[in-house]
């Protein structure tokens, strides 16, 4: 037999008397403001919020914030960047980027999350390879909690997705916090709403 | 096999007062953060029980669910494959590895992988492994097993960390400040990623209704070991199960908050289906988890999340750690996971308690932790693997226990020998209890005397 059925068969044999798979509330009925909680959460998790400038001008913004920034590869449309996602062949053509750019699909205001799969990073390891990350989010994208973000499509429709809250963190030296582990040292969101090109 | 002497094994480690007071108080952290974090949930008690009405019920149809889990991840493009132990498991690895002329496995913490020995069985063989995880990487390097499921290096302190990467990657053995510890195994350990041929991951749930697994992480290398190389493995206990993704919300919720006392992890990843030309595995390991299903006392631990709570909440763990258990799995959930594995082996763990019942007050998934210590205990009795000294101290607490006069004139006689007699003789190696513990002072009078003394007036 192969194992397959040999686990299978077995757990038949052995699983206890059947018990009710009980149903999950939304705990959605008193939630706080969703924008200024994202805000707050956001913070709480390590990352920036960044208010966009009056004019506009996102690609100006970001070279303020990121002066010394050689390579910026963005795969938002609103961001034109030195570098397009759409030129990359592999991932690790991603390891001298200095800022990342992206559209999340969505975010969640109870854990400062935002959202992304292969639709919009294009190439995942952008989220990852490169040294800072900036979120173009439209504040009408952030969902309440995790319970009405887990009731989303997107998921069902996505090969790689990600909740990301925050840039790379560890404590596992003393328990002392580093922000900037492994993959990115820092996470802005800037409120964009999206735009008819935003996809 | 080796009976695991939990006293003796955590003798080193209570040697150092600087380590222990220092692994005491880092834990209490992490507990007291969980308080903070989850008081401020109003529903955190629902939650809790939800958790725990999903995974039995789970467990209860855990055949169906596999098969389901099987079928879906199958259509979204993923091959799967199952290992009824640890040896099966890496078989499967390694052939998934040598099939794809793959040399060098990039990984992030999996306790799978480590119950099932993979990276030895691996590196015998020619395939170089690198643990990502920062503490986990400083386990490998220092050659030892994680003492904590969450964060593996809890037990060690940054002079430590010092001196194993000056031995390992290079750096300055003086240099123990923590963020440049923390940049010299990034700077180290990124190369290795690009070069890798592999990646692998371990697996929290894993979702039937979609087919996916979710990995909860923080420092960004399993997105990195998993986004990098073509060829993504997960390594999925069988117990992982959960049927729907909206179950998700539950134990996303409760995990990080449980586990760290933060809202969430940094990243929560979701792997339904491989990239655009790559490829994914998933390999679901039975290894014994089957045959504890049918232990009636004793399944309900299968429901574990790994959060690692019931250890930062006791005091055993804190004051002995994690490697004193001789186990994978340590602290409370280890002294009632790892007697299924090997009763003998394991014989000491379930007395390293004090059947406080703290690890079933903060578990999250409401697993009766202390009282399965108690079942195992008296197993463990039953089956006589009780130590020597154990039973001839339990012998004569029978005897004395059961004659009330014999009771009375060993507790008066005790409260006076504490008093008066020297040290040694309470803190002999025959009385277990008194190893780094004060006793606290008697009353001067018993309360049977009290009470017959009132009666009198």
């Amino acid at each position: 037999m192969s194992s397959r059925n040999a686990i299978l068969s077995r757990l038949r044999e052995v699983q206890p008397a059947s018990r009710a798979l009980p149903a999950v509330p939304m705990f959605d009925d008193k939630l706080p403001p969703p924008l200024e909680t994202f805000k707050q959460s956001l913070v709480r998790m390590g990352g920036k919020w960044l208010d966009a400038p009056a004019d506009g001008d996102i690609e100006g913004l970001i070279r303020s914030k990121f002066p010394d920034a050689l390579v910026v590869c963005s795969a938002a449309p609103e961001v034109k960047g030195t570098r397009r996602i759409e030129e990359i062949e592999r991932p690790h053509d991603l390891n001298d980027v200095d800022v990342g750019v992206v559209r999340p699909g969505f975010a969640v205001a109870e854990t400062g999350s935002i959202w992304m799969s292969e639709k919009q990073y294009r190439v995942n390891a952008l989220g990852y390879l490169s040294q800072h990350l900036v979120a173009l989010l439209d504040p009408a994208d952030i969902t309440g909690n995790l319970h009405q973000a887990y009731h989303r499509r997107e998921f069902f429709e996505a090969n790689y997705a990600v909740l990301m809250s925050g840039p790379s963190a560890t404590a596992d030296i003393e328990g002392v916090l580093i922000r900037g582990a492994q993959g990115i040292r820092s996470l802005t969101v800037i409120p964009v709403p999206r735009t008819r090109t935003s996809g | 096999m080796k009976r695991v002497d939990h006293v003796g094994y955590s003798k080193k480690f209570i040697a150092d007062e600087k380590h222990i007071q220092f692994h005491d108080k880092r834990l209490w952290a992490l507990r007291t953060d969980r308080d903070t974090e989850v008081h401020g949930i109003v529903e955190w008690e629902e939650l809790r029980s939800l958790a725990s009405g999903i995974k039995e019920h789970t467990l209860t149809h855990l055949a169906d669910y596999l098969a389901e889990f099987e079928r879906n991840a199958t259509s979204n493009g993923v091959v799967v494959h199952w290992a009824k132990d640890a040896e099966e498991h890496n078989r499967i690895v390694y052939d998934i590895l040598t099939n794809r002329k793959a040399k060098v496995l990039v990984k992030s913490k999996s306790m799978l992988t480590e119950e099932c020995e993979m990276r030895p069985y691996l590196e015998e063989r020619g395939i170089t492994v690198v643990e990502t995880d920062l503490g986990e990487q400083i386990q490998q390097l220092d050659d030892e097993m994680p003492a904590h499921i969450v964060v593996p290096s809890v037990h060690k302190l940054a002079t430590d960390v010092a001196k194993i990467f000056s031995r390992t990657i290079g750096t300055d053995p003086n240099e123990s400040r923590i963020p440049a510890l923390a940049e010299a195994q990034r700077q180290s350990t990124r190369p290795l990623i690009l070069n890798a041929d592999a990646g692998m991951t371990g697996c929290n749930f894993a979702v039937a209704e979609t087919g996916g697994v979710t990995v909860c992480t923080n420092e960004g290398n399993a997105d990195l070991s998993s986004n990098v190389p073509s060829l993504h493995i997960a390594s999925i206990g069988i117990e992982k199960l959960i049927p729907k993704l909206e179950h998700l919300g539950v134990f996303i919720r409760m995990l990080s908050r449980n586990a760290l006392g933060s809202p969430i992890t940094q990243y929560t990843s979701h792997f339904r289906g491989p990239r655009e030309g790559g490829e994914m595995h998933f390999v679901l390991v039975d290894n014994g988890r089957s045959e504890r299903l049918g232990m009636e006392d004793f399944w309900y631990s299968l429901k574990c999340i790994r959060c690692g709570a019931c250890m930062n909440t006791c005091p055993v763990y804190r004051r002995s750690s994690g490697l004193s258990y001789g186990g994978v799995y340590s602290g409370p959930i280890g002294a009632i996971i790892n007697p299924t594995f090997d009763l003998k082996k394991y014989s000491s763990l379930p007395f390293a308690s004090t059947m406080n019942g703290s690890c079933t007050n903060v578990c999250p998934v409401r697993i009766n932790i202390h009282e399965q210590i108690y079942k195992w205990r008296q197993i463990i009795a039953e089956k006589n693997e009780l130590p020597f000294v154990k039973k001839e101290a339990m012998k004569v607490a029978g005897v004395v226990l059961s004659s009330p006069t014999l009771f009375r004139a060993a507790i008066k006689s005790a409260d006076t020998a504490v008093a008066i007699l020297p040290r040694a003789v309470l803190y002999n190696p025959l009385n277990v209890w008194g190893k780094h513990r004060e006793v606290p002072e008697a009353p001067e009078q018993t309360f049977r005397d009290w009470y017959l003394e009132r009666n009198k007036k």
